[in-house]
């Protein structure tokens, strides 16, 4: 997907987390976290946002986050909602939940 | 898969957009969490609610607690995304709002029924209710409650309802007309019937005079807006001992009468009629569901 605007998505609250996306053209990915909880789960908080970048195939942008605490599945959610909105897209894809059978 | 037959004395709203209510939604006892897409959620946050609550649907255990969705309205724009998201993350029971007609909740089915069969799940796995909340829906209360297999209820949503009447809500008089079609349209149509919220969480004694009126009127429960007001409802709900003492009276008659292969059974020199069975029966079945669910919470 392609960022073509700086976009923000979360908030300063507890448990939650506040991402903000710049799109660049080359160079990769580069991460500015800052946590209250840094030491315990700094690297898996990365590794959450940089996995949901490469499955929306974002490959350069520079990412600031500053985490308050949030669950997994909420990094998740503010990251894709930061890629869609600096994408200017609302061409969601929607994965089908593992066990909904 | 939905349940469509289960406790549901309250049903707990809880926002969309904030994930740390959505975290502990499920920690409170409420017997339904209802994760709101429409009024508790800015427009301009309609987009990163809809991606927090796909993503806590499709990541966290919530237990055996019931999973509702309050969905935009179809009309906005804003219903049917929301559809392609929840119905795919598997939630059990989409809430349509500003439910006006039958026609409604059929043009809301259709579109569940397509995603279900776009993305490979099986046709009926999700369920539906109703909230009727205009001066039109309560006229066509009975043929919405019969729209759809799918409906487990239908809700009635006071705010909106009160300012189509050109009223305001006061001691509760103003939605009685309200209640009773609802509560009449949903047991003709065999499913549940649910009250409105009570806005001011710091009056229980207000909260609890509503509760008692809404338990009485034949309601199977209410939406609720905060923690705090579980615990008084569930009290409401939970059958006092001498009506409890009544009811194993009249069963253990019946189940006399049957052993003794009498088709008439009494207790005090009174028959007891079949109405009166089903009432007793029913009442030991809250009280069971009420209490495995109390000893649940304890542990």
């Amino acid at each position: 997907m392609k960022l073509i605007k700086t976009a923000t998505a979360g908030t300063m609250e507890s448990n939650d987390i506040m991402i903000t996306l710049e799109p660049r053209d080359e160079g990769g990915i580069v991460i500015e976290l800052t946590s209250n909880v840094m030491q315990q789960f700094g690297r898996q908080i990365e590794g959450v946002i940089r996995d949901t970048l490469k499955k929306n195939g974002v490959e350069n942008a520079v990412v600031t986050a500053v985490d308050k605490g949030a669950l997994d599945c909420t990094i998740c959610a503010r990251c894709s909602t930061a890629i869609y909105r600096a994408a200017a897209s609302d061409a969601y894809e929607w994965e089908v939940k593992q066990d909904v059978h | 898969m939905y349940i469509k037959d289960r406790l549901r004395r309250s049903m707990m709203f809880v926002p969309g957009n904030n994930p740390g209510m959505i975290r502990d939604a499920h920690i409170y006892g409420a017997d339904s969490i209802m994760f709101d897409l429409e009024d508790s959620v800015a427009y301009t946050e309609k987009d990163a609610a809809r991606f927090l609550v796909y993503n806590a649907l499709k990541t966290l255990n919530f237990g055996s607690k019931e999973i509702v969705v309050r969905i935009n309205d179809l009309s906005s724009g804003l219903g049917i995304k929301d559809l392609e998201a929840i119905v795919r993350a598997g939630v059990q029971v989409v809430r349509l709002p500003k439910t006006d007609s039958a026609q409604d909740v059929i043009d809301c089915e259709r579109e569940i029924e397509r995603i279900e069969r776009e993305s490979g799940i099986p046709v009926g796995t999700t369920g539906m209710m109703a909230a009727i909340e205009s001066a039109n829906g309560v006229l066509n209360a009975a043929s919405i409650a019969k729209a759809s297999k799918r409906l487990i209820g239908i809700a009635l949503g006071a705010e909106d309802y009160v300012t189509d009447l050109k009223t305001t809500r006061s001691d509760g008089i103003e939605l009685l007309f309200a209640r009773s079609m609802i509560l009449n349209a949903a047991r003709a149509a065999g499913i549940a019937a649910l009250d409105t919220v009570y806005s001011d969480v710091n009056n229980e004694e207000g909260f609890i005079a509503e509760a008692t009126l809404i338990k009485k009127l034949g309601f199977d429960g209410k939406s609720i807006i905060n923690p705090r007001q579980i615990e008084p409802l569930h009290r409401v709900f939970m059958p006092a001992e001498k009506d409890l003492a009544k009811a194993r009276a009249i069963m253990e008659a019946i189940a006399e009468a049957n052993a003794r292969g009498s088709g008439v059974a009494s207790l005090k020199g009174k028959m007891i009629d079949k109405p009166v069975v089903i009432r007793a029966q029913r009442l030991l079945d809250l009280y069971e569901a009420g209490s495995k669910i109390s000893e649940v919470e304890d542990i």
